[in-house]
């Protein structure tokens, strides 16, 4: 076959309904966005050839030339802060932190810069980038690979942070946020990379500024947002075995907040519960919990819990397990409140 | 990347004494000392000591202003025009400008009226200007920050095609900074089109060049990224502006970056909160007067003729009528709208900031009313 016809063949391949994995489906994601809109340029560490680390970019350089897509000098300030001139000159970067952790050099740069750009000239500049972070743990690795680091860009006025759980909002969510013209803090659960779906793309989910109820139930609402999502469903399930009918929402956005998603599955449950894997302290399910209990606490019947990870730095590949929020600590958690089942 | 153009020949060191064309009494220099730059044409030096004279004239008007409480702050250059003017004069319309918080005077230049130049400093805005009409970035205050956005839009404008040049400012202090080199490294390494001016007025507030680096001259940092630097005589506008006008022009050509230093001296204190007597000696500040860079071209130019008492006498008038129109610029009160302060902050509006524009609405209401009603009720409206 010749390269046209080949290409064809793969694109044919593409829109066809297929088993893809997460990082699959980030990959087919930014592929379609840069044919779409040849401003979108995508560059970070070891993001050609190799096609980044969790082979999220894999194949595009070779498909889009390195004009398009290339390996930048080691340096996430440096990355994040061209980004801003690329993109005041018209561009739609979307470049890659290669771990959570490893976002911190380019701090400065997204809270000072990247999140207050637009404000700061008056609406003048926008920024419409996208600044992907495989974040979380739950993969055996070693220090500085797992850190949850939501709560830092969600606290940022100016930000838009997202985080999907499942492939089709993957691929989904990150079309919408090249197409922003806000930037984004693009979170990526390094946990659920692997995990499966059979889509037919371009698959559209909800708006991306939407949580979405994953399971119905109603009893308790359980609040959580990329792997713990998961986690979530896992315990919903294993309580219904004790009859317990568990509402799971899946946040999506963490910035903005769905109140209205959110609060009218807790008015139909009257309890929740918000899960994450980052520290509970200052965590982002405080936000959670307070704003829900602000604007629904005659609604409910018990205080809003959080099951998050403890308050210490993530610890190490064979400890980590008891760090992480499960299924059976979510359980014990809804024990704990008085049940009237009156 | 297919970007990059062949390699130039960067090895060089820049030279230990500071490049000048016009020694302290204002005579033109020959021979090595002015590194085989040429002296540019009379023409252009009376054009670069008119813009310094006016920058000078605006400089002092401000400081004054402030003093008076009209502005919240404001980072002198006084003694730092040949930098601030030589280079940003190097440049075109066309080219991209991205400044700090000190460069006030290089704005001017760059033809911002001085109600856009002054607004964050009197207070009522960050930086309001339109960018891309004055093609001037905001001024940033987090150090050497803004020299990645100057790497990364040359960068955008190359992979564009279009022959522009980006221009940055930075200090002696901000070169420490982890951002100052990340942009040295990867405008060298993607050869973007963009000068770097460092401005080593030797403080940074209080902090002196020695414990800021231990490299000879902040050129010599230059050659470790690959790409040309030059140590030059920050006060000789001749030298400053020749240097830039090369670098600007190998940079347009696919040459990639430059390193200029300007070596220079801040007369004024860093900003107008600060007591310089704390940290440096006065007979250094009159040292460094009796080197002043209007000073220095006026002489040469005065030699040669070119700066007549009718051209001085013009030249004053004009700096006047600026400070004349920044006075009035700053003695009206800006009219602000709290509200605008919730338009700005995402192009994807957003639920929750409505509701709480809404909630700062209902409190000016509430606000005016009170006021109206205790006028009404003969209770003095405070
Ligand atoms: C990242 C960062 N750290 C600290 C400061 C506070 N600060 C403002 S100006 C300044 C000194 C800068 O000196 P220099 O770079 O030499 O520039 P100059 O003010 O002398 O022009 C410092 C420390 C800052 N603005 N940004």
């Amino acid at each position: 076959m010749s390269t046209a016809a080949t290409e064809r063949a793969a694109d044919a391949a593409a829109s066809a309904p297929q088993p893809l994995t997460m990082a699959g489906a980030l990959n087919a994601a930014l592929r379609d966005a840069m044919e779409a809109d040849d401003r979108v340029v995508v560059y970070g560490e070891d993001v050609g050839p190799l096609g980044g680390v969790f082979r999220v970019t894999d194949g595009l350089q070779a498909r889009f030339g390195d004009e398009r897509v290339w390996d930048s000098p080691l340096a996430e300030s440096g990355i994040v802060g061209t980004a801003v001139g690329m993109a005041m000159y018209g561009l739609r970067p979307v470049v890659e932190m290669q771990f959570d952790a490893f976002s911190y050099p380019a701090f400065e740069q997204i809270v000072s810069h990247v999140a207050k750009m637009r404000n700061r000239t008056k609406g003048h500049v926008s920024l419409p980038m996208v600044i992907r972070i495989p974040c979380a743990g739950a993969i055996g690795g070693v220090e500085h690979h797992s850190d949850s680091s939501e709560a830092y860009w969600a606290a940022t006025p100016g930000l838009t942070v997202v985080m999907p759980s499942n492939p089709a909002d993957a691929y989904s969510m990150l079309r919408e946020a090249i197409e922003s013209d806000d930037p984004v803090v693009f979170m990526e659960p390094k946990s659920r990379y692997w995990s499966k779906a059979t889509l037919e793309l371009p698959v559209r989910t909800e708006p991306m500024d939407r949580a979405q109820v994953v399971r119905e139930g109603s009893d308790v609402t359980l609040i959580g947002y990329g792997p713990t999502v998961r986690t979530a469903l896992d315990a919903a399930a294993a309580a219904e075995a004790e009859g317990l009918s568990i509402e799971v929402v899946d946040l999506r956005s963490l910035s903005p907040f769905d109140d209205e998603t959110v609060g009218a599955s807790v008015r139909k449950t009257s309890r929740a519960a918000v899960i994450h894997e980052a520290a509970q302290f200052g965590g982002y399910g405080a936000e959670v919990a307070a704003r829900l209990t602000e604007r629904n606490f005659f609604h409910l019947a018990a205080p809003i819990l959080r099951i998050t990870g403890w308050d210490i730095p993530y610890p190490s590949p064979k400890l980590e397990e008891h760090h992480l929020p499960t299924p059976d600590r979510v359980l014990d958690a809804l024990a704990s409140w008085e049940w009237d089942l009156a | 990347m297919s970007l990059n153009v062949e390699h130039h020949e960067t090895r060089v060191l820049p030279s230990e004494k500071p490049l000048r064309l016009l020694d302290n009494a204002g005579h033109a220099l020959h021979g090595r000392e002015t590194g085989g730059f040429e002296l540019p044409p009379v023409e252009t030096l009376l054009e670069l000591y008119r813009r310094m004279v006016i920058a000078r004239r605006f400089d002092v008007q401000v400081t004054a202003l402030t003093k008076q409480g009209r502005l919240a702050t404001y980072p002198s250059a006084y003694g730092q025009e040949a930098c601030e003017i030589g280079v940003i004069s190097a440049i075109t319309a066309d080219d991209w400008f991205f400044p700090t918080y000190r460069d006030s005077i290089a704005l001017l230049t760059r033809g911002l009226a001085p109600a856009e130049i002054l607004q964050s400093f009197r207070g009522d805005w960050h930086n309001g200007w339109d960018q891309h009409a004055h093609r001037t970035a905001s001024m940033a205050t987090p150090l050497a920050t803004q020299a990645l956005h100057a790497v990364g839009l040359a960068h955008a404008a190359r992979l564009r095609r279009d022959p522009i040049v980006t221009l940055t400012y930075l200090g002696d202090g901000a070169t420490s900074e982890g951002d100052a080199h990340e942009a040295f490294n990867f405008a060298a390494v993607w050869q973007t089109p963009t000068v770097f001016l460092v401005q080593n007025n030797q403080f940074a507030i209080s902090t002196p060049l020695a414990r800021q680096t231990h490299a000879t001259t902040l050129a010599d940092k230059a050659v470790g990224y690959g790409m040309p630097g030059y140590h030059v005589d920050g006060n000789d506008i001749a030298a400053m502006y020749a240097v830039a006008s090369a670098a600007v022009e190998r940079a347009r050509s696919g040459g990639g970056p430059t390193l200029i230093e300007g070596l220079t001296y801040r007369i004024e204190s860093h900003t107008n909160s600060d007591d310089p007597t704390r940290y440096r000696q006065q007979r250094d500040v009159e040292h460094w007067k009796r080197r002043d860079p209007i000073e220095r071209l006026e002489k040469y130019l005065v030699s040669e003729g070119a700066l007549t008492d009718v051209v001085r006498a013009e030249i004053g008038e004009a700096a006047e009528e600026l400070a004349a129109r920044t006075r009035d610029a700053m003695s009206e009160e800006p009219q602000l709208d709290p509200l605008e302060l919730f338009d700005h902050v995402y192009a994807t509006p957003r639920a929750a900031l409505a509701e709480q524009r809404a909630a700062l609405e209902a409190e000016l209401a509430a606000h005016a009313a009170h006021v109206a009603h205790a006028g009404a009720a003969g209770v003095p409206a405070r």
